[in-house]
């Protein structure tokens, strides 16, 4: 009967699936966290297989999120484009999870305008806080500085479970979280680009690789921290000249892992090694060869 | 009932013994219960899955606070838990995509009941599913894509790049096939001597569809509103990907809002860190979507029951 | 006479007038449902051509658009539908034939049983989401794994194969069910033997109808962590991405070449979605029975 035949071909099937897959199941290294690392991670975890490593999970759920998982053990390595916090640093502590915090790169965070906005190149930090700033109800150019032309303000930002988030309203804003609410908010920086990319009038923020993969539909904005307008690229962030917007981005990898999960440490040790290339393909500003031998070392001393 | 056959066709003959019921009876009767139990364990799941932390959330924010607040914040430093303007960014978009679905969908329904001929019918319906076939992320994409630039550069209007226009048109379509087979399952339900007394009577095609079929229909086609309605405020996709994610109360089509359902899917993505005042927000959230439906069908039902005209 | 006979006439006219203009207004509804649904598959199709191609079906994903693959979510798909049509059809369709055969309407749990499934369809896609992950990702603590996913596109389905199973089993004429009993056939051996093979046909073709709506599910994947980035095939208990879920995310990238890409990928659920639906549609005229 063609229905018994169906029945045993799907259970055959499903069955197939649960045993089969190469190199998949509990030999998975499985990453969370920042949208703004996560395009780094991802990148490594592809050269990483393509030398025959292991299979690598990469989630983007903010470094909010990949904290909370990884506080709970759900995850072998956090993204981050901030340092943790003090409050999860006890949440992992309680929880017995031990970790080393390594910096795999260095990020301008960057504000965009669409690209046919050409009237404004710079903006201070106060400006910018003004803007920004909670109960702010600045909400047309005009009203950040009186030569800029009636043209309504549309604000795209990061959400509040993500890391450029807290990075970037504790540069700007003197608190992490500190905050307006009225903007559109997401944890993936994507729709910050399609947005900012749409409307002539908006303004967004976000990693700079995010700007240089869409160069030509976004225009960055150069920042001046008090020392003069400084524009975003590998070199201003690398030499901290692009304040106080440059920030590190980080891996923190469970220490009990590296010793467990198979591949770890080979996968954590060539991210590292090959920091510049990877940064490079992914667009994301680089360590240089010092700060690379810094965080190897730190891998080491960790039991790596 | 098939039972109470038997029962009788045995009372009537005396001399059969007592009825014995097989074991193996009772146990499929058992086995058999067990699987409609599975969705009434679905529904205790879910009630209980958005109900608990919902709690506990209005443990910590005001219940006042959150079901007539009109500033939706609640993951920031100062944070806001006025529900209002989700609730209006989810009844704007069902509004709209009504608006667009439910003249279409009757009037699809009008087309394919009493003008389509039968081969045409036979023809159409399948197209029509296919419609209702189409996955949500794929429309949600076309909205964005497609319907955006299109109303911008075609239309002329000035919509957002996340707008709910885009996103109601393209919902209205997706909702047309669940109206129209619903109107026509119920304009089919009409008896025909009601339609061919209008026609004796001298009335022509409009007045018949008019005036005595969509009356008399009239129970299922409110069914279908409703239902369609529901599923314009459950949607998820086509407002996360078009509609945006902006929390505002506005009445203007061609700005940003931000529906439950895009608050629920952006906030919950990938991971919902337990215990935390941003997870209980997504049950809150959960329970007012889940109570806003429940609530329209039960009226839906009702309704139905109300006009149903029973043809026999 | 004549002022009434030219009256008649010009009533005549005008009601002519107006009810060709309603037959183009029922017919232009069709024309907007149908142009739209043209307009999408052309958009799409168009869109996605250019990157249809093996590399798509039988690759991995990749940051590079031109190297991106879908094979681990097309496989993903397939999985959670055979999950989906493993856990739903037996589920739904016991729970069918106990709603329509033995279930006695006077009692007040099997009506509450009936108000409650009529309640589960109505309940949106994205709340099943929250039930997953609360329940079955870390209650049973299955974890955002294949299973899981299946699990909860089987309960989001579930109310609809029911419903379309009642359907079928209530199309089966009560003569048959009578002419087995009067041959002395117990109530399981009528239905086992005699309703449940006759309403096959119309179980399979609802099963199928909310299968493929199941294989196009996303919100509530989204919720139970389909995650982003999965270079491998998935395994019952292992991480994965959906093929809905791999097209949201390309949708999300604004560069342009995984715009086309996603495009593509709807191409290949399409291809998946329709083909469920034109093998449904098939069997419902094929083995459609007059009694």
């Amino acid at each position: 009967m063609p229905i018994a035949l169906l029945v045993v071909l799907s259970t055959l099937a499903l069955v197939a699936a649960g045993c089969g897959g190469g190199g998949s199941g509990s030999g998975v290294i499985s990453a969370d966290g920042s949208s703004t690392v996560g395009p780094f991670t991802t990148k490594a975890a592809e050269d990483f297989k393509a030398s025959g490593g292991v299979d690598v999970t990469v989630g983007i759920s903010g470094t909010g999120g990949g904290f909370e998982r990884f506080c709970a053990g759900e995850t072998d390595i956090s993204n981050a484009s901030r340092a943790i916090k003090d409050e999860e640093a006890a949440i992992c502590a309680e929880n017995g999870v031990e970790y080393v915090e390594l910096q795999v790169a260095t990020d301008a965070l960057t504000n965009v305008v669409n690209a046919e906005n050409d009237w404004v190149t710079c903006l201070t930090v106060e400006q910018l806080n003004t803007i920004w700033k909670p109960g702010s109800k600045v909400s047309n150019w005009n009203q950040i500085d009186p030569s800029y032309p009636d043209v309504p303000l549309k604000l795209y930002g990061a959400g509040t479970d993500s890391g450029t988030f807290d990075y970037f309203t504790d540069a700007i804003n003197g608190e992490e979280g500190a905050s307006r609410s009225d903007f559109s908010a997401t944890e993936d920086d994507n729709v910050t680009v399609q947005g900012v990319s749409g409307d002539k009038g908006a303004l967004g923020y976000f990693g700079f690789s995010y700007f240089e993969q869409n160069q030509d539909t976004l225009k960055a904005l150069e920042v001046d921290g008090g020392e003069g307008c400084v524009a975003p690229s590998a070199s201003t962030a690398q030499d901290g000249s692009y304040t106080p917007l440059s920030r590190p981005l980080f891996m923190y990898v469970k220490k009990s892992s590296l010793a467990d999960t198979e591949g770890l440490a080979d996968f954590v040790r060539f991210t590292l090694e090959n920091e510049q290339t990877i940064a490079e393909e992914a667009q994301f500003v680089p360590l240089n060869q010092e700060q690379i031998d810094e965080q190897l070392q730190k891998l080491e001393n960790a039991g790596a | 009932m098939a039972s109470a056959d038997v029962s009788v066709a045995q009372a009537s003959t005396t001399a059969l013994p007592r009825k014995r019921v097989r074991p193996g009876e009772l146990a499929v009767q058992a086995v058999l219960f067990a699987a409609a139990v599975i969705s009434v364990l679905t529904t205790v799941g879910i009630v209980l899955s958005l109900l608990l932390p919902a709690l506990e959330f209005f443990g910590e924010v005001s219940p006042v606070d959150f079901f007539t607040g009109t500033t939706w914040a609640p993951l920031f430093l100062d944070a806001h838990f006025g529900v209002l303007p989700l609730v209006v960014g989810t009844l704007m978009i069902s509004f709209w995509s009504s608006l667009v679905a439910f003249p279409l969908g009757v009037g699809v329904a009008i087309y394919l009941s009493e003008y389509a001929a039968p081969k045409a019918t036979a023809f159409l319906k399948p197209i029509l599913e296919i419609l209702a076939a189409i996955p949500t992320v794929v429309l949600g994409y076309f909205a964005l894509t497609f319907m955006t630039p299109f109303l911008r550069d075609q239309i002329g209007l000035q919509v957002e790049v996340f707008n709910a226009l885009s996103a109601s048109l393209v919902l209205g379509i997706m909702l047309i096939p669940t109206i129209a087979t619903l109107s026509e399952d119920a304009m089919a339900a009409v008896p025909r001597d009601l339609r061919d007394g209008g026609y004796a009577l001298g009335a022509d095609k409009l007045q018949v569809s008019t005036r005595i079929v969509v009356p008399a229909a009239i129970s299922g086609i409110i069914a279908a509103f409703v239902l369609g309605f529901s599923r314009a405020v459950g949607e998820t996709m086509i407002v996360l990907i078009a509609a945006g994610q902006l929390a505002q109360i506005t009445f203007d089509p061609r700005q940003t809002i931000e529906t439950i359902t895009a608050f629920i899917g952006a906030t919950g993505n990938g991971d919902v860190p337990t215990g935390s005042i941003e997870y209980k927000t997504i049950f809150a959230v959960g329970l007012t979507l889940f109570v806003m439906t429940l609530v329209m069908n039960l009226v839906s039902i009702r309704l139905v029951r109300k006009y149903r005209e029973v043809y026999e | 006479m004549s002022a009434d006979l030219a009256a008649m006439e010009t009533d005549r006219k005008s009601r002519a007038l107006r009810n060709r203009l309603f037959q183009i207004a029922m017919l232009s509804c069709m024309f907007v449902a149908f142009g739209t649904l043209v307009v999408l598959l052309a958009d799409t199709i168009i869109t996605g051509w250019p990157a249809l191609s093996q590399q798509l079906l039988t690759g991995l994903p990749s940051t590079e658009p031109g190297e991106a693959g879908a094979r681990p979510a097309i496989l993903a798909t397939l999985y959670l539908g055979l999950l989906v049509l493993f856990f739903s059809v037996p589920i739904g369709v016991l729970t069918a034939i106990y709603l329509e055969e033995y279930a006695d309407r006077e009692r007040w749990w099997n009506r509450a049983i009936e108000v409650n499934i009529q309640n589960l369809a109505a309940v949106p896609a994205i709340v099943y989401g929250i039930l997953g992950l609360a329940f079955i990702v870390r209650g049973i603590g299955v974890g955002r794994v294949v299973l899981a996913g299946g699990l909860i596109l089987t309960l989001v389905v579930l109310p609809t194969v029911v419903v379309s199973s009642r359907e079928a089993i209530r199309a089966v004429p009560d003569s048959i069910r009578q002419g087995a009993f009067a041959l002395g056939a117990t109530k399981w051996q009528v239905v086992w033997r005699q309703v449940l093979p006759a309403s096959i046909p119309g179980i399979a073709t609802g099963s199928i109808l909310a299968l493929s709506r199941a294989v196009g599910e996303t919100a509530p994947l989204i919720m139970v962590g389909a995650i982003t980035y999965v270079a491998f095939n998935p395994t019952l208990f292992g991480p994965y991405t959906a093929l809905p879920v791999q097209i949201y995310n390309w949708t999300k990238q604004p560069d342009a070449d995984f715009q086309t890409l996603a495009a593509a990928a709807a191409i290949v659920l399409l291809v998946i979605v329709l083909s469920m639906n034109a093998v449904a549609i098939f069997l419902r005229n094929r083995y459609r029975k007059q009694w």
